[in-house]
């Protein structure tokens, strides 16, 4: 089942435009506007009517799954329930129909969901301040780093420009440093998969800017040595930066300020159930200790109680400055904010007890057969690589994945962290119920059975899908990025 | 929490079955002495009608647009979002879905992208566009990198006519990277040709502009174009898409790179927030695109299918080496673009851009009759211009506010130089009798026996 391009839809001159008549006098364009600069050539838009529209991109989102359409178990992606309510919130008129250069006094509604959103992160992270301006977790990390960056160069310690990350990090870890301008430098994991401490030691110098960590990491396990890292990082003069991709597994549990992080960005997209949105738009607040605050980015929305007004604060001298235009992705943090509001700070503990739980218990139904390199206890997350001999009988996890999608699932992240071979990461998150995990469980135990008995089955899986598996090497080779009109072909 | 799906007793039977005495059991691997031991600091849990009460009653401590004939543009404008954008966007296949990593499951997002790209080069004159970018700041200063990197040097020129915003936003993004930013200065609401004449040189990698730019005046763009090009620059072009339904695509005359804000393409203001940078280049330079792209391909049975393509590129396969340490971006702001654009279409597109286009000029003509207001700039513009007030701006703005009017921004905001003007915008939402208001308001012929002021 494939669907036909909106620009193979149509006809010619068909349009449904939904635009007035022009109400004032006009004037010819040529008397307006240079002729130089006038469009010769229509752009090749669509040609297409409002049913045709509707009913295409309707057939479009039934080829999509989503959370709503089934378990989701996306290691490090948090990939819970989205609450309907939210989408409520981000759409009431004085939120979705406000311009963001409207006067402070128009816009008091909105400053306010900010500043209280900025007060309930801080609390559950234990951090002093927040900015809500980066747009996504690794635009978090951005202005974590920079301003991790510019409280070294105002202390004078301007040669510290290494990022010190481990080698089970997320990929945008070592990717920001080096947008930041920064070097890298990637420490082994120890043997139980968390940080070695004396590895990490020996990395430690006096041009470290920084360690990033994720807690817990991303083999799903928590650095039971982290107030001693901390201590370590701080001797050097470093600070140390929490990715808090992770923060789902210990929500009311224990707080990344306590640990003795410096930074943290958390993923509102991930832990604060907005809507992933095929790919964004997401919100990546960042949080500091108040020795930071001075260097967060502008404009910090602020509150003066004397006067019971919020305010925008663009009089920061030492700020990193504009990370992008405006004040962040408002509409994504209407929706934390209701979030956050919906569950209070019982609930969010509880979210995190659950989410630990689901992940346990879904890893104790299938341990035995998938083989689980580092086999403790998980928090939110655990990472399994293929049953013993599917390795030898040539098959490997993506075989596993696509099989997944035969059985109604979509599959785990794949191949990542890269210090695990064949890696299959599950998350599973709070929002699933027992008899789902239960059904999950043995849909893998079922595959890990067919693997042995029909490896075929899994090799030309997926079956059930609207396309089976796409050549994605000649899509790389030769790239077709865009749609041309037959004619245009060569 | 109602959000979770465990009973009590499945939570006790889970626990046990997972080897464990009880709940804490699980968290055992946290040291004691990070342990929160108290409850979290925050208001307690809200039902449903409350909450939904409560997030009201603080939007409504705003002043939506729904109740005001807006004014304000600026990076940020104020079009109709048709019912068909926002009611295909509730689909939840979509919203509820994460980056399209398997593809199988995921041709609806994966197509859709693909359509957007192909409307985002043909809006631009361009061969490639990436699946889209946080705004149109970031999307500039990704256009610096990969500026840079095509041409291995290390200078930019920027106009000053670029959005403030903008131009700050460029100036974060190279702070480490040993790039210079040259900011040419504007003249009459123009990029000066004189000073852009003499800051651009052979070490420059780009030449960049805005067009219209924040003033809302077109710019000499071919020309601009030229100047670059004579030093074997690049020549990079942040465009409003909207204006591209009637003016040349900047691909035509001689853009490398193509960026641009797309709010206005099927999104919703939300106070600057969720936004659209768009990024679209030559061919050649496709493998230094930074974020997602989305490329056709066949399936096994030789079907037409679609998946994300030249990985190679981004962070979860080249860590340190990769582009740009993009990971989510706007899918959905994409995908709201992409209806939109089909909604109307190539007719529909050009007809809105000219209704800007009128009722810009209408309401330009009507407030420089007025006493006490004459015109910024000469320049030719699109949908945005901007007055010089002798009246105070901001008591002409509470002046128009009392008749539910939001006036424009004042430009001495951002350029000291221009206090006392006023930037203005009309999208095709404005009324010509919105606009007669709006002009008798600023010339101060309404209102002046209230005794509010």
């Amino acid at each position: 089942m494939t669907e036909t391009l909106i620009f193979e839809l149509g006809a010619s001159g068909r349009t449904s435009s939904p635009l007035p008549d022009c109400d004032v006098p006009a004037r010819p364009l040529k008397e307006i506007i240079p002729a130089g600069l006038l469009r010769k050539k229509p752009p090749g838009l669509p040609e297409a009517g409002e049913a045709e529209v509707a009913r295409h991109f309707t057939r479009l989102s039934s080829l999509n799954y989503g959370v709503d359409t089934g378990f989701y178990p996306l290691g490090s992606c948090t990939m819970k329930y989205n609450p309907k309510i939210n989408e409520y919130a981000a759409r009431l008129p004085g939120f979705a129909r406000l311009h963001p250069y409207q006067a402070e006094d128009q816009v008091q509604g909105a400053l306010r969901l900010m500043y209280e959103t900025q007060r309930y992160l801080a609390e559950i992270t234990g951090m002093d301040e927040f900015t809500l301006q980066p747009a996504a977790g690794a635009h978090g990390e951005f202005a974590g780093l920079l301003m991790i960056k510019a409280y070294h160069d105002h202390r004078g310690e301007t040669g510290r420009r290494r990022v010190v990350v481990p080698d089970s990090s997320h990929g945008t870890n070592p990717a920001t440093a080096a947008l930041c301008g920064m070097e890298v430098q990637q420490v082994r994991s120890g043997r139980d998969g968390t940080v070695d401490l004396e590895a990490l030691k020996d990395a430690l110098g006096p041009g470290t800017a920084a360690v990033m960590l994720t807690n817990p990491n991303t083999l799903g396990l928590f650095e039971r040595e982290i107030t001693k890292i901390a201590e370590a990082v701080h001797r050097a003069g470093a600070l140390l930066y929490c990715d808090g991709a992770n923060m789902n597994a210990i929500l009311g549990i224990s707080r990344p300020g306590d640990m003795g992080f410096d930074v943290i960005h958390l993923n509102l997209h991930k832990t604060f159930s907005t809507p992933h949105g095929g790919g964004g738009p997401g919100s990546g607040p960042v949080g500091v200790k108040s020795g930071l605050a001075p260097f967060l980015p502008s404009p910090a929305v602020g509150f003066d109680p004397a006067g019971g007004r919020y305010y925008l604060d663009y009089d920061r001298p030492l700020s990193i400055g504009k990370v992008r235009s405006f004040y962040g992705n408002f509409g994504v943090v209407v929706r934390a904010y209701a979030y956050i509001r919906a569950v209070g700070g019982e609930g969010l503990r509880q979210v995190g007890e659950d989410a630990v739980i689901n992940a346990n218990y879904l890893l104790s139904l299938i341990r035995g057969t998938y083989r689980v390199p580092f086999d403790r206890r998980c928090m939110h997350e655990f990472v399994v690589s293929p049953p013993a001999g599917f390795k030898e009988a040539g098959l490997h996890t993506v075989d596993i994945a696509k099989r997944l999608m035969d059985y109604g699932y979509h599959p785990p992240t794949v191949y990542f962290p890269l210090i695990v071979e064949e890696a299959l990461m599950v998350e599973p998150t709070e929002t699933e119920s027992r008899s789902t995990l239960d059904a999950f469980a043995g849909a893998l135990l079922e595959i890990a059975r067919e693997g042995f008995e029909n490896p075929q089955l899994l090799r030309e899986a997926p079956r059930r899908t609207p396309v089976s598996r796409l050549d994605e090497v000649v899509a790389a080779r030769k790239p077709v990025l865009r749609w041309r009109p037959p004619a245009a072909e060569e | 929490m109602r959000y979770v799906l465990n009973t009590e007793d499945d939570r006790r039977e889970m626990i046990s079955l997972s080897g464990a005495g009880g709940v804490e059991d699980l968290f055992g691997d946290i040291p004691a002495g990070v342990r929160l031991r108290r409850p979290l600091n925050l208001p307690h849990p809200m039902a449903e009608p409350d909450l939904a009460r409560h997030l009201r009653e603080i939007s409504s401590a705003n002043f939506s647009l729904d109740e005001y004939a807006c004014f304000l543009g600026a990076g940020a404008y104020d079009h109709y979002v048709p019912q068909i954008v926002d009611q295909l966007l509730l689909r939840s296949e979509f919203y509820t879905a994460y980056t399209p990593y398997q593809p199988e499951i995921s041709q609806g997002t994966l197509q859709a992208i693909f359509e957007y790209q192909t409307m985002i080069c043909e809006l631009t004159g361009m061969e490639a566009a990436n699946a889209s970018l946080y705004d149109g700041a970031s999307a500039l200063a990704e256009a610096v990198l990969i500026a840079c990197e095509e041409t291995g040097r290390k200078k930019v020129v920027l106009s000053g006519a670029v959005h403030p915003e903008y131009r700050g936003t460029v100036r974060t993004y190279v702070k480490h990277r040993g790039i210079e930013v040259a900011e040419c200065p504007e003249t009459g609401g123009f990029t000066d040709p004189e000073a852009l004449g003499v800051l651009v040189d052979d070490r420059t990698a780009a030449v960049l502009i805005q067009q219209p730019n924040f003033f809302g005046c077109l710019e000499q763009a071919p020309e601009i174009g030229e100047a670059a090009r004579r030093h074997n620059a690049l020549f990079v072009v942040c465009a409003d898409p909207v204006s591209l339904g009637i003016l040349e695509a900047p691909g035509e005359y001689g853009a490398d790179i193509v960026v641009g804000e797309g709010q206005g393409l099927g999104n919703h203001l939300s106070f600057g927030g969720p936004y659209l940078g768009f990024l679209a280049c030559r061919q050649r330079m496709v493998r230094r695109m930074p974020g997602r792209l989305v490329g056709q391909t066949v399936d096994k049975l030789g079907r037409r299918g679609f998946v994300l393509t030249i990985q190679a590129r981004e962070q979860h396969i080249r860590r340190e080496k990769a582009t740009s340490n993009i990971c989510t971006n706007e899918a959905l702001c994409a995908l709201a673009a992409a209806v939109y654009l089909s909604f109307l279409g190539r007719e529909g597109l050009r007809r809105l851009a000219e209704l800007c286009l009128q009722k810009a000029h209408y309401a330009h003509g009507l407030l420089v009759s007025q006493r006490g207001v004459s015109s910024s700039f000469k320049a030719p513009f699109f949908k945005e211009f901007a007055v010089r007030l002798e009246e105070d701006l901001a008591a002409v703005n509470r002046r128009l506010l009392k008749d539910k009017i939001i006036g424009g921004l004042d430009l001495g905001r951002f350029y000291p130089r221009y206090s006392g003007h006023m930037l203005l915008c009309c999208t095709e939402l404005r009324t010509r009798e919105e606009i007669d208001r709006l002009a008798a308001g600023i010339g101060g012929t309404v209102n002046d026996r209230n005794p509010d002021f």
